[in-house]
Protein backbone atom coordinates (compact mmCIF):
# COMPACT_ATOMS: atom_id res chain seq x y z
CA UNK A 1 0.00 0.00 0.00
CA UNK A 2 1.72 3.38 -1.35
CA UNK A 3 0.47 6.40 0.95
CA UNK A 4 1.37 9.55 -0.33
CA UNK A 5 1.10 13.07 1.77
CA UNK A 6 0.86 16.43 0.85
CA UNK A 7 0.57 19.83 3.32
CA UNK A 8 -2.34 21.99 2.50
CA UNK A 9 -2.84 24.70 4.54
CA UNK A 10 -4.71 23.27 7.78
CA UNK A 11 -4.47 19.71 6.82
CA UNK A 12 -2.57 16.82 5.95
CA UNK A 13 -3.69 15.20 2.87
CA UNK A 14 -2.64 11.42 2.22
CA UNK A 15 -3.49 9.45 -0.72
CA UNK A 16 -3.86 5.74 -0.23
CA UNK A 17 -2.84 4.33 -4.03
CA UNK A 18 -3.25 0.57 -3.17
CA UNK A 19 -6.45 -0.81 -4.47
CA UNK A 20 -6.91 -2.82 -1.03
CA UNK A 21 -6.08 -2.29 2.48
CA UNK A 22 -6.64 -6.14 4.00
CA UNK A 23 -4.60 -8.87 5.72
CA UNK A 24 -1.50 -8.97 3.58
CA UNK A 25 -1.26 -5.24 4.19
CA UNK A 26 -2.71 -3.57 7.14
CA UNK A 27 0.72 -3.50 9.25
CA UNK A 28 3.04 -1.85 6.84
CA UNK A 29 -0.25 0.65 5.80
CA UNK A 30 -0.28 1.02 10.10
CA UNK A 31 3.60 1.92 10.12
CA UNK A 32 3.58 3.97 6.56
CA UNK A 33 0.05 5.97 8.47
CA UNK A 34 2.22 6.40 11.58
CA UNK A 35 5.39 7.89 9.56
CA UNK A 36 3.29 10.24 7.44
CA UNK A 37 1.26 11.60 10.70
CA UNK A 38 3.65 12.24 13.24
CA UNK A 39 5.50 15.07 12.58
CA UNK A 40 2.27 17.18 12.28
CA UNK A 41 -0.57 18.48 14.22
CA UNK A 42 -2.58 19.28 11.40
CA UNK A 43 -6.10 17.76 10.93
CA UNK A 44 -5.43 14.54 8.36
CA UNK A 45 -7.93 13.45 5.50
CA UNK A 46 -7.28 10.04 4.18
CA UNK A 47 -8.38 9.89 0.33
CA UNK A 48 -9.56 6.46 -0.02
CA UNK A 49 -11.24 6.94 -3.42
CA UNK A 50 -8.75 4.20 -4.98
CA UNK A 51 -9.12 1.63 -2.05
CA UNK A 52 -11.61 -0.94 -3.50
CA UNK A 53 -11.44 -3.09 -0.60
CA UNK A 54 -11.19 -3.68 2.79
CA UNK A 55 -11.40 -6.18 5.55
CA UNK A 56 -11.53 -6.49 9.33
CA UNK A 57 -7.89 -6.44 9.53
CA UNK A 58 -7.64 -3.20 7.50
CA UNK A 59 -10.50 -1.27 9.62
CA UNK A 60 -8.73 -2.62 12.42
CA UNK A 61 -5.50 -0.79 10.50
CA UNK A 62 -7.64 2.49 10.34
CA UNK A 63 -8.41 2.52 13.49
CA UNK A 64 -5.22 2.47 14.80
CA UNK A 65 -4.00 4.62 12.46
CA UNK A 66 -6.57 7.05 14.22
CA UNK A 67 -5.54 5.99 17.53
CA UNK A 68 -1.77 6.74 17.02
CA UNK A 69 -2.78 10.71 15.82
CA UNK A 70 -3.27 10.91 19.90
CA UNK A 71 -6.17 11.71 21.90
CA UNK A 72 -9.06 14.24 20.36
CA UNK A 73 -7.49 14.41 16.88
CA UNK A 74 -9.35 12.36 14.39
CA UNK A 75 -9.07 10.99 11.37
CA UNK A 76 -11.37 12.15 8.50
CA UNK A 77 -12.05 10.13 5.39
CA UNK A 78 -13.12 10.76 1.98
CA UNK A 79 -14.82 8.93 -0.90
CA UNK A 80 -15.18 5.82 0.34
CA UNK A 81 -16.17 3.12 -2.84
CA UNK A 82 -19.00 1.11 -2.65
CA UNK A 83 -17.20 -2.01 -0.55
CA UNK A 84 -15.30 0.28 1.78
CA UNK A 85 -18.06 2.16 2.99
CA UNK A 86 -20.41 -0.94 3.61
CA UNK A 87 -17.42 -2.67 6.15
CA UNK A 88 -17.56 0.94 7.50
CA UNK A 89 -21.72 1.05 7.72
CA UNK A 90 -22.20 -2.65 9.18
CA UNK A 91 -19.61 -1.98 11.63
CA UNK A 92 -20.85 1.18 12.67
CA UNK A 93 -17.60 2.63 12.42
CA UNK A 94 -18.91 5.75 10.22
CA UNK A 95 -19.83 6.73 13.92
CA UNK A 96 -16.92 7.01 14.88
CA UNK A 97 -14.89 8.60 11.96
CA UNK A 98 -15.53 11.63 10.42
CA UNK A 99 -16.29 10.91 6.59
CA UNK A 100 -16.30 12.94 3.71
CA UNK A 101 -18.27 12.30 0.12
CA UNK A 102 -15.09 13.43 -1.45
CA UNK A 103 -12.06 15.23 -0.83
CA UNK A 104 -13.14 18.76 0.37
CA UNK A 105 -12.90 21.52 -2.56
CA UNK A 106 -9.65 23.63 -2.44
CA UNK A 107 -7.37 20.36 -1.02
CA UNK A 108 -8.45 18.09 -4.07
CA UNK A 109 -6.44 19.63 -7.28
CA UNK A 110 -3.66 21.96 -5.74
CA UNK A 111 -0.31 20.99 -6.45
CA UNK B 1 -2.94 -21.40 -16.61
CA UNK B 2 -1.77 -21.93 -13.20
CA UNK B 3 -0.16 -18.90 -11.52
CA UNK B 4 2.72 -19.24 -9.20
CA UNK B 5 0.51 -19.69 -6.27
CA UNK B 6 -1.27 -23.11 -7.72
CA UNK B 7 -4.52 -21.43 -8.32
CA UNK B 8 -6.19 -23.37 -11.06
CA UNK B 9 -9.23 -24.24 -11.61
CA UNK B 10 -9.47 -27.85 -9.63
CA UNK B 11 -7.46 -29.11 -6.34
CA UNK B 12 -3.89 -27.83 -7.31
CA UNK B 13 -1.71 -30.57 -8.57
CA UNK B 14 1.05 -29.37 -5.67
CA UNK B 15 -0.94 -31.27 -3.11
CA UNK B 16 -1.91 -34.34 -4.75
CA UNK B 17 -2.36 -36.18 -1.10
CA UNK B 18 -5.50 -34.22 -0.34
CA UNK B 19 -8.67 -34.94 -2.32
CA UNK B 20 -10.65 -31.72 -1.93
CA UNK B 21 -14.50 -32.27 -2.93
CA UNK B 22 -13.25 -30.07 -5.61
CA UNK B 23 -15.67 -31.05 -8.58
CA UNK B 24 -18.93 -30.91 -6.45
CA UNK B 25 -18.54 -27.30 -7.31
CA UNK B 26 -19.34 -24.82 -10.43
CA UNK B 27 -16.10 -22.51 -9.87
CA UNK B 28 -13.23 -23.90 -7.35
CA UNK B 29 -10.10 -22.24 -6.50
CA UNK B 30 -7.29 -23.70 -3.76
CA UNK B 31 -4.90 -21.51 -2.37
CA UNK B 32 -2.27 -21.41 -0.15
CA UNK B 33 -3.23 -20.28 3.33
CA UNK B 34 -1.14 -17.26 3.63
CA UNK B 35 -2.07 -13.30 3.33
CA UNK B 36 -0.83 -12.91 0.03
CA UNK B 37 -2.23 -15.89 -1.36
CA UNK B 38 -5.49 -14.84 -0.26
CA UNK B 39 -5.13 -11.48 -1.59
CA UNK B 40 -4.43 -13.32 -4.90
CA UNK B 41 -6.91 -16.19 -4.93
CA UNK B 42 -9.79 -13.71 -3.74
CA UNK B 43 -8.48 -11.41 -6.74
CA UNK B 44 -8.52 -14.47 -9.15
CA UNK B 45 -12.33 -15.28 -7.63
CA UNK B 46 -13.79 -12.23 -8.10
CA UNK B 47 -12.43 -12.26 -12.10
CA UNK B 48 -14.45 -15.70 -12.77
CA UNK B 49 -18.02 -16.63 -13.35
CA UNK B 50 -20.28 -16.70 -11.78
CA UNK B 51 -18.64 -13.44 -9.56
CA UNK B 52 -17.72 -11.34 -12.57
CA UNK B 53 -21.23 -10.91 -13.75
CA UNK B 54 -22.97 -9.74 -10.59
CA UNK B 55 -23.95 -6.70 -9.32
CA UNK B 56 -20.58 -4.26 -7.60
CA UNK B 57 -23.17 -4.78 -4.41
CA UNK B 58 -23.36 -8.33 -4.75
CA UNK B 59 -19.62 -8.82 -5.59
CA UNK B 60 -18.43 -6.64 -2.41
CA UNK B 61 -20.94 -8.70 -0.08
CA UNK B 62 -19.09 -11.94 -1.22
CA UNK B 63 -15.49 -10.57 -1.47
CA UNK B 64 -15.99 -9.18 2.35
CA UNK B 65 -17.57 -12.37 3.65
CA UNK B 66 -14.97 -14.93 1.69
CA UNK B 67 -12.01 -12.72 2.21
CA UNK B 68 -13.04 -12.80 6.26
CA UNK B 69 -13.53 -16.32 6.11
CA UNK B 70 -10.18 -16.93 4.89
CA UNK B 71 -8.36 -14.57 7.03
CA UNK B 72 -9.63 -16.84 9.87
CA UNK B 73 -8.15 -20.04 8.33
CA UNK B 74 -5.15 -18.28 8.23
CA UNK B 75 -4.79 -17.02 11.29
CA UNK B 76 -6.60 -19.88 13.45
CA UNK B 77 -6.61 -23.43 11.46
CA UNK B 78 -3.01 -22.82 9.80
CA UNK B 79 -1.31 -20.34 12.51
CA UNK B 80 2.01 -22.37 11.89
CA UNK B 81 2.37 -23.21 9.19
CA UNK B 82 -0.22 -22.51 6.12
CA UNK B 83 -1.82 -25.06 4.30
CA UNK B 84 -3.79 -25.64 1.34
CA UNK B 85 -7.41 -23.93 1.17
CA UNK B 86 -10.44 -24.72 -1.44
CA UNK B 87 -13.16 -22.35 -2.00
CA UNK B 88 -16.14 -23.55 -3.56
CA UNK B 89 -18.37 -21.57 -5.01
CA UNK B 90 -22.32 -22.35 -6.57
CA UNK B 91 -24.69 -20.15 -8.34
CA UNK B 92 -27.85 -20.88 -7.13
CA UNK B 93 -30.14 -17.85 -7.75
CA UNK B 94 -31.03 -15.45 -5.72
CA UNK B 95 -28.12 -16.67 -3.89
CA UNK B 96 -24.19 -18.04 -4.33
CA UNK B 97 -23.57 -21.02 -2.48
CA UNK B 98 -19.89 -20.98 -0.85
CA UNK B 99 -17.78 -23.57 0.84
CA UNK B 100 -14.29 -23.25 2.44
CA UNK B 101 -12.54 -26.54 3.04
CA UNK B 102 -9.13 -26.26 5.12
CA UNK B 103 -7.04 -28.91 7.21
CA UNK B 104 -5.76 -27.02 9.55
CA UNK B 105 -7.00 -26.91 13.10
CA UNK B 106 -10.83 -27.38 14.45
CA UNK B 107 -12.38 -24.63 15.39
CA UNK B 108 -12.18 -24.33 19.24
CA UNK B 109 -15.28 -26.27 21.04
CA UNK B 110 -16.30 -27.43 17.54
CA UNK B 111 -18.07 -23.85 17.26
CA UNK B 112 -17.91 -20.64 15.02
CA UNK B 113 -17.52 -17.38 17.28
CA UNK B 114 -20.38 -15.48 18.31
CA UNK B 115 -19.23 -12.38 16.55
CA UNK B 116 -20.68 -10.14 18.72
CA UNK B 117 -19.57 -6.39 18.08
CA UNK B 118 -17.47 -4.67 20.84
CA UNK B 119 -18.56 -1.24 22.00
CA UNK B 120 -17.64 1.13 19.84
CA UNK B 121 -15.99 3.51 22.84
CA UNK B 122 -14.12 6.14 21.19
CA UNK B 123 -10.69 6.98 22.04
CA UNK B 124 -8.07 4.26 22.98
CA UNK B 125 -10.64 1.91 23.37
CA UNK B 126 -11.74 1.89 20.33
CA UNK B 127 -11.45 -1.58 19.04
CA UNK B 128 -9.16 -2.51 16.13
CA UNK B 129 -10.56 -6.46 16.18
CA UNK B 130 -13.42 -8.43 16.57
CA UNK B 131 -15.19 -7.33 13.24
CA UNK B 132 -14.17 -10.67 10.97
CA UNK B 133 -16.81 -13.05 12.48
CA UNK B 134 -19.56 -10.14 13.41
CA UNK B 135 -19.40 -9.21 9.27
CA UNK B 136 -19.73 -13.16 8.56
CA UNK B 137 -22.75 -13.34 10.64
CA UNK B 138 -24.43 -10.07 9.20
CA UNK B 139 -24.13 -10.77 5.65
CA UNK B 140 -24.42 -14.36 5.36
CA UNK B 141 -27.73 -16.76 4.95
CA UNK B 142 -27.27 -20.45 6.51
CA UNK B 143 -23.71 -20.60 7.78
CA UNK B 144 -22.81 -23.95 9.10
CA UNK B 145 -19.31 -25.02 10.22
CA UNK B 146 -18.79 -29.26 10.29
CA UNK B 147 -15.33 -30.91 11.05
CA UNK B 148 -15.54 -33.71 9.16
CA UNK B 149 -12.36 -36.46 8.75
CA UNK B 150 -9.74 -33.82 9.04
CA UNK B 151 -11.71 -30.90 7.04
CA UNK B 152 -12.72 -27.95 8.40
CA UNK B 153 -15.58 -26.95 6.38
CA UNK B 154 -17.25 -23.94 6.43
CA UNK B 155 -20.71 -23.26 4.36
CA UNK B 156 -22.93 -20.43 3.79
CA UNK B 157 -24.91 -18.28 1.20
CA UNK B 158 -24.66 -15.23 0.15
CA UNK B 159 -26.96 -12.61 -1.91
CA UNK B 160 -26.81 -13.01 -5.48
CA UNK B 161 -28.83 -10.34 -6.89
Amino acid sequence: MHLYSESRGDFLLIRAAGDRIDAAGAIQFKDRMRELTQTSDARVILDMSKVAFLDSSGLGAVVAAMKALGPGRKLELADLTGTVEKVFRLTRMDSVFTIHKSVPEGLRNAG
Amino acid sequence: MPDELGLVGQAAPALPEISFPANQHQTCVTLAGNNDAVRAGLKRLMMLEPLAGLSDDARGTFEIVLAEALNNVVEHAYPNAPGPILVGVDHLPPVLRVSVYDLGLPMPDGQLPKGELKPLVEGEELPEGGFGWFLIRTLTLDLEYERDGGFNKLRFAVQAE
